[in-house]
């Protein structure tokens, strides 16, 4: 039985807060007043308790399971970081509260700013965006004003086919067009399959380093170079930035623009799909097209906003970004610092290789090139047994482990990004899930294709939910 | 601190059994020149320094428990039950990721799906989105999908009254899309109806109107719908969702698209984020819409189930012909909002904004009974009204700030030079007391 809903359990004059209303008339016109109540649930608060606690229960989450999930980092999100965001110097704070009032607010921005210049080797950084794909608009929009501002407007943006999703989103949205760079079979981008597509029209280049293959772009010294002869920004999409903590930084392989996901690399929770936060960095030349206002510092150390900036793309949603996840995000850097944010990629690199050599046998890895925070294995002969990679991903549920990125960037493939914190047991117990799972492709088809069968529901009808769309009560 | 629950004894055996001798094997793949590089960054702190610090940095705010503040424009101070907090703190839902697969995450999709209803019974609207980033970015989310439904119809005609943050979000997001801009004037604080008919026309994909408005006033929102909707063009409403337990929602009046920032329920101040987006709109529209959905449908065993739906509008999917390019949302802000909104109730929710509306009014009439002192505008408001003062609000500001006191928001006065307004928001949170500490030190600046 599935629990039921709070509206569900509605009873007449229940109600769990109530306020010290008055029963002074309300002095409002006809026109503007609502007519009937929203109909909410009338529920006692235990109700509203037992109901949200029981459904939590209904999740995976990183406090309970492994997510091997490539591409989304999904590493431990420390307790200490919901301490410090929570604080009330901070929860309570409005934004429209002068400077004087917000030192320590606009600090943490300021320095926040200026450890994400350090760690990606950029010049200057916008926290605003409030995530990864609101960055990725933010970065393409700031190439259009940088392109304008030089009197010449471009028109393309070159995007590799194994980008994420957002890419070609959010750079159609700024108002370019997308074109498509195919990919090779060694999973790399080489110069020669971008040099026929770049010209005095394109805008920018977008890549992931690594890649969404697990792989550093090994020419992305040259590929910078032919970017910047013909005038093209380089755009760097931080979602697998974990890979790179300490040993290299995008700003020193050329690239002009880039976006970080708080959420991945820096540790702040997903919260069931967000709310993240997808800072963005460029280069000193393209810093005076970043969102206003901008965190500075005046010369007897206090920190005010600077809104007089001409050339400013505007603003990229209202105040100054996800506050909250920006605290998190700090307090976990000034934690780690080098060493410890060093020691992460470390970790995060050799759990990737060693999950891609123990499972080999089974699900052979993309390239044998050795894998940087995430590896892309494939799982072969599923078609011969009648099954689908997204079988395997709903009967890795069953063992009690997130499902890793499935049929992407390439048809069959699994993608596992272990992270940094997890131990060698958990790694070991996930390797041995995943060889039963391989032995039960070849000899248990019918568990596959009907998992999974040990979670609080079977498998969802899909194509039901799309088809007789029910999206409220 | 690293995190990292491994040894080094442990790290070595991986290394072997993985076929290599050093780590440094395993990125020989970098250019040995990238690996050169320096940069500095503050010195790593234990758990215990890093509280102390980062209780250092929030000491040195002032917030709103320490100074009485009347602060709103988009942000506001109420109050939020402590069961929110218990509720959506916890571990299952705060490091749980996009529930993409539904058999793992029926907690936050179940929750998800009560959001939407809550969103659509106060909002009087079809259907709701997941959440969206914020007010502003959900207005500039409907500009673009009215502009797309709409070829050839480039104009987006918005209120005067829009606020200003909201708008320049708008135009920011659509730089790149061949889009005109019509700002529509105002009368007394709210849009002048004559005008505004004259500007709407069948070049024009959406008028946008926030009620209240960012002076506080209630605009006719009933008559705006009507004059977009005679030309064509989609009527997107912004609105306060905490205003909607008394205010006329934007279903009883038509409008395409209701949207606006979802902070009011249940989400902390925090500086002015993480709040949420929300973005409703009529049935006939929700392929059109962006951001994620969640639907009911049922398990291979035939039980209730919730899932993800309509991803084919989705980036993941379409990449760039998707309705949006948004992934990431607000979800875990959307989830405080559907615990609020559970615990408030059909009755808390009306109670709540009564008395928004209770103690704005008993403020606006003491202040107005103070010499000088006036309504900027002759409209019904809900919880924040605009205040001409006899002094420049700047001045007043700055002295009232050395007694701990934010009576309000300096605003500009487009007819004047030094404006003399102050925008004033009045919350629940708010008692008699406080009231009258207000107008006793306004009293100071009252005229002779």
């Amino acid at each position: 039985m599935r629990p039921p809903l709070l509206n569900e359990q509605s009873k007449p004059g229940l109600q769990a807060v109530a306020f010290p209303v008055t029963n002074d008339p309300v002095d409002l016109p006809a026109e503007h007043r609502r007519q009937t109540p929203a109909p909410l649930p009338e529920v006692a608060e235990v109700d509203v308790v037992r109901h949200f606690t029981i459904l939590s229960k209904d999740n995976f989450s990183v406090d309970t399971h492994f997510y091997p999930l490539g591409s989304c980092t999904m590493k431990y999100n420390p307790k200490v970081n919901e301490y410090v965001s929570a604080l009330p110097g901070f929860a309570q704070l409005h934004p429209l509260q002068p400077a004087s009032h917000a030192q320590g607010a606009m600090r943490l921005i300021f320095e926040l700013e200026q450890m994400l210049g350090e760690i990606c080797g950029m010049d200057a950084f916008t926290l605003q965006p409030a995530a990864g794909a609101h960055g990725e608009l933010t970065g393409m929009l700031i190439a259009r004003a940088a392109h304008l501002a030089r009197g010449k407007p471009r028109r393309k943006v070159l995007v590799p086919s194994s980008a994420h999703g957002t890419n070609p989103a959010s750079a159609r949205l700024a108002g370019f067009q997308i074109v498509t760079v195919p990919g090779a079979p060694d999973g790399l981008l080489h110069p020669d399959q971008v040099a026929p597509l770049i010209d005095e029209d394109t805008a920018a280049i977008m890549l992931t380093n690594p890649n969404t293959l697990g792989v550093f772009e090994e020419h992305i010294l040259e590929i910078a170079r032919m970017a910047h002869e013909k005038g093209a920004l380089l755009y760097y999409d931080g979602a697998n930035l974990n890979a790179l903590l300490g040993l290299c930084r995008p700003g020193d392989m050329g690239f002009d623009i880039v976006h970080v996901n708080l959420h991945k690399t820096f540790s702040t929770p997903h919260g069931g799909g967000g709310p993240g936060a997808g800072p963005v960095g460029v280069k000193k030349h393209l810093a005076p097209f970043l969102p206003s206002p901008r965190a500075q510092q005046n010369p007897d150390g206090s920190f005010s906003w600077q809104h007089n900036l001409p050339q400013s793309i505007g603003k990229m949603r209202a105040f100054h970004g996800n506050f909250s996840v920006l605290a998190r995000a700090y307090a976990y850097i000034r934690a780690l610092g080098w060493e410890g944010l060093r020691a992460a990629s470390r970790a995060a690199i050799i759990h990737a290789n060693y999950i891609k050599k123990q499972l080999e046998d089974k699900f052979p890895a993309y390239t044998n090139r050795p894998c940087m925070h995430e590896c892309v294995l494939m799982a072969n002969h599923l078609k011969e047994a009648g099954l689908t990679v997204r079988d395997i991903a709903k009967r890795i549920l069953d063992y009690g482990y997130h499902a890793p990125t499935i049929a992407w960037p390439i048809h069959d493939c699994l993608m596992i990004e272990p992270t940094e914190t997890e131990s060698k047991e958990t790694l070991d117990a996930f390797i041995s899930a995943m060889r039963k799972v391989a032995r039960e492709i070849e000899t248990e088809s019918y568990t596959l294709q009907h998992a999974p069968h040990h979670m609080p529901i079977q498998r969802v009808d899909e194509v039901k939910a799309a088809r007789e769309l029910r999206l409220r009560d | 601190m690293d995190f990292v629950p491994n040894s080094e004894a442990e790290f070595a055996a991986m290394l072997q059994a993985s076929g290599v001798s050093s780590f440094d094997d395993l990125v020989s793949c970098i250019p040995a020149k990238l690996k050169e590089f320096r940069s500095r960054l503050p010195a790593p702190l234990t758990e215990m320094e890093l509280v102390m610090e980062m209780e250092k940095l929030a000491a040195s705010n002032r917030t709103s428990r320490q100074v009485l503040s009347f602060l709103g424009a988009g942000i506001y101070d109420h109050f939020i039950p402590p069961a929110v907090d218990a509720l959506a703190s916890r571990g299952e839902f705060v490091t749980a990721y996009t529930p993409y697969q539904a058999e793992a995450s029926q907690g936050t999709l179940t929750a998800i799906y009560e959001y939407q209803s809550y969103l659509c019974a106060i909002t009087g609207m079809e259907v709701s989105n997941a959440s969206l980033y914020d007010g502003a970015s959900a207005v500039a989310e409907a500009g673009f999908l009215s502009l797309q439904a709409n070829s050839n119809r480039p104009r987006i005609v918005h209120a005067a009254s829009l606020h200003p943050e909201y708008l320049a979000t708008l135009q920011t997001y659509l730089a790149g899309q061949k889009a005109e801009f019509v700002s529509a004037p105002l009368k007394d604080g709210v849009l002048d109806l004559d005008a505004l008919a004259g500007l709407v026309n069948p070049r024009t994909c959406a008028l946008i109107v926030q009620s209240p408005n960012f002076h506080g006033c209630l605009e006719p929102m009933a008559q705006a719908a009507d004059i977009a909707h005679r030309h064509g063009a989609f009527f997107v409403a912004c609105v306060n969702p905490i205003s909607l337990g008394l205010i006329r929602p934007p279903g009883e009046y038509n409008a395409d698209f209701a949207v606006g920032e979802g902070q009011p329920l249940g989400c902390p101040m925090s500086f002015g984020g993480p709040g949420f987006g929300f973005l409703t709109s009529t049935k006939k529209l929700v392929h059109k819409i962006s951001g994620r959905i969640v639907g009911q449908t049922v398990d291979e065993n035939n039980q209730r189930s919730f899932c993800l739906t309509l991803q084919a509008r989705e980036q993941h999917i379409r990449r760039e012909k998707a309705t949006s390019n948004i992934c990431s949302n607000q979800a875990l802000m959307a989830l405080r909002a559907c615990i609020h909104l559970a615990l408030l109730g059909k009755r808390g929710f009306q109670q709540v904004a009564q008395l928004n509306h209770q103690r704005a009014h008993a403020a606006a009439a003491a202040i107005c009974g103070l010499r000088g002192f006036s309504l900027a505008f002759k409209q019904p408001f809900f919880n924040e009204f605009t205040i001409r003062c006899p002094v420049p609000s700047a001045d007043l500001l700055a002295r009232l700030e050395k007694e701990n006191l934010i009576p309000g928001l300096a605003v500009a006065d487009p007819n004047a030079k030094s404006s003399n307004l102050l925008l004033v928001c009045v919350t629940e949170t708010k008692t008699s007391d406080d009231i009258q500490r207000l107008v006793k030190a306004l009293a100071a600046f009252s005229t002779p």
